[in-house]
């Protein structure tokens, strides 16, 4: 069994939530040129120029690409000859993004929710939020850092409709939560979808779904086919950049699924911005690997 | 389709002038209000030292360095980064500002509502559309952070920036009662029939 180093998680947490905000991964870079291919109305194009420019300005002056730092949300992945002390690690990720914090430093989006008092240490009662899962991958501990923007998280839904209402329902549901929404969630979108599960999983895997690298697909057939739709019927919207018209609304609908009871058929919507960042680190053989 | 530069304050006027559509840049000075801060002007009836008449104000909350107060930095905050936020959250505070505190231009992205348009168009006002999420780019376009009040609410304090070249932006919102937002939003109502069909999900 590989053995944790704990200083090194938290070096990795520290390290993480700090590249997010300045890296914008190889898969997002792409879908922008798709976007400017497609993209048929000129101030939509402006506007995605603009954010192209955006990226580059932030790697040239090392600097953040989106002044929101997000809640931040570490995904760990724990291989099976892995040995994790799990206490010890929760509380070296939530080590680590405190000190990004300060040390960066980054502001601190994150308080109290009744007090609305601000640690500026963008941590609090239950965050950052930690997710654990166990791989298959025997040799590594991943960690995924995603800060989550405010923008596209203050248009997250969930509607549990009924067996009677169909897939229709689903898909009219994505539909109008991305009409709604507008361009309060800084499209162009990544949409996560979740449909199935619980009402607190189908959350979850809307929110799944909405971070997931581009190009991916739903490991399920049924839930790769209907993201497919999706994702051409959003762009056929005109909502556009920024919400200003255009047809480059998002990048892509992704999907997500659970298994749900006879009596359901939840379905959430959860966004990712334009600035998808996410960045990803492995741990193991005696040294850290960043990555996306 | 007109472009303007304008040095800050700027007189109900100028702001008249503008129409959706057009581009503007601005010069000198800007501040940084949002969610906390209104809360804290407007709920709580908080007041600024600030003179924020005709003057614009931008949608954000910065990341800052707390540095020595120097000539560079006279706040005692150097800027590190510094974006947009999501205006909706904001709207019904917008006639107050204007009313209250004479500001003629708000920046933000994503677009204001119903009231805003109404307060535009009767007190005399505009909302410039930024690019939201290019926080990296518009940082270059803010020289310092000249000073800042109510700054227990920070990182939602009351920011004063001095800046150059802010821009362009898009009059997306105009005082003659016109919205690019709403514009665009019919359109899309118009479209959502026949994306429903084409799912089978009308």
């Amino acid at each position: 069994m590989n053995t944790i180093d704990y200083t090194q998680v938290e070096e990795a947490a520290r390290e993480l939530y700090i590249r997010a905000l300045k890296l914008l991964p190889d898969d997002i870079k792409e879908g922008f040129q798709q976007l400017q291919g497609m993209e048929t109305s000129e101030r939509a194009r402006g506007i995605l120029g603009t954010m192209v420019t955006n990226i580059r300005v932030a790697e040239e002056n090392q600097n953040l690409l989106c002044q929101d730092t997000g809640i931040p949300i570490y995904n760990v992945f724990i291989g099976r000859n892995v040995a994790v002390d799990g206490w010890r690690l929760k509380q070296a990720i939530a080590k680590g993004c405190e000190r990004a914090t300060r040390e960066h430093p980054l502001r601190s989006s994150v308080v109290h929710p009744i007090s609305r008092k601000n640690n500026h240490t963008s941590c609090g009662p239950g965050v950052p939020v930690i997710h654990v899962d166990f791989v298959e991958d025997p040799d590594t501990l991943e960690i995924e850092m995603i800060p989550k923007g405010s923008g596209s998280e203050n248009n997250s839904f969930l509607r549990m409709a009924i067996p009677a209402e169909g897939l229709a329902a689903v898909k009219r549901f994505v539909i109008d939560c991305v009409i709604n929404a507008g361009g309060r969630t800084c499209p162009p979108t990544i949409v996560g979808v979740g449909v199935g599960g619980t009402s607190d999983l189908c959350v979850h895997l809307a929110k799944k779904a909405a971070t997931r690298p581009l190009g991916s697909a739903c490991e399920d057939p049924l839930g790769a086919e209907l993201e497919r739709e999706l994702s051409q019927a959003v762009n056929k919207l005109g909502v556009g950049p920024q919400g200003l018209g255009g047809d480059a609304t998002s990048f892509a609908v992704h999907v997500e699924l659970a298994a749900t009871h006879i009596t359901m058929n939840p379905v959430a919507v959860n966004m990712q911005c334009h600035s998808a960042r996410r960045a990803r680190a492995s741990l193991g053989n005696g040294g850290i690997e960043y990555g996306f | 389709m007109a472009h303007y530069d304008l040095t800050m304050p700027i007189t109900e006027e100028q702001v008249r002038a503008l129409r959706v559509g057009d581009t503007v840049t601005l010069q000198q000075t800007l501040y940084g209000i949002r969610d906390a801060t209104y809360i804290a002007m407007f709920d709580h009836q908080r007041k600024t030292r600030f003179d924020l008449n005709g003057h614009a104000v931008i949608h954000t909350a910065p990341n800052v360095r707390k540095v020595p107060v120097s000539e560079e930095y006279p706040a005692g905050y150097q800027s590190v980064c510094i974006g947009t936020t999501t205006s909706s959250r904001m709207e019904r505070f917008t006639r107050q500002l204007i009313e209250q505190y004479g500001v003629r231009i708000i920046i933000g992205k994503g677009g204001m509502h119903e009231g805003s348009k109404q307060a535009f168009k009767d007190l005399g006002g505009v909302y410039l559309g930024i690019v939201g999420g290019t926080a990296a780019l518009e940082t270059t376009w803010i020289e310092q952070i000249e000073d800042v009040d109510l700054d227990d609410l920070n990182p939602e304090s009351l920011w004063k920036f001095r800046i150059r070249d802010f821009g362009p932006l898009l009059v997306a919102m105009d005082s003659h009662g016109n919205s690019l937002y709403d514009e665009v939003n019919s359109e899309v109502q118009s479209r959502r029939d026949a994306v429903l069909a084409s799912l089978g999900a009308n």
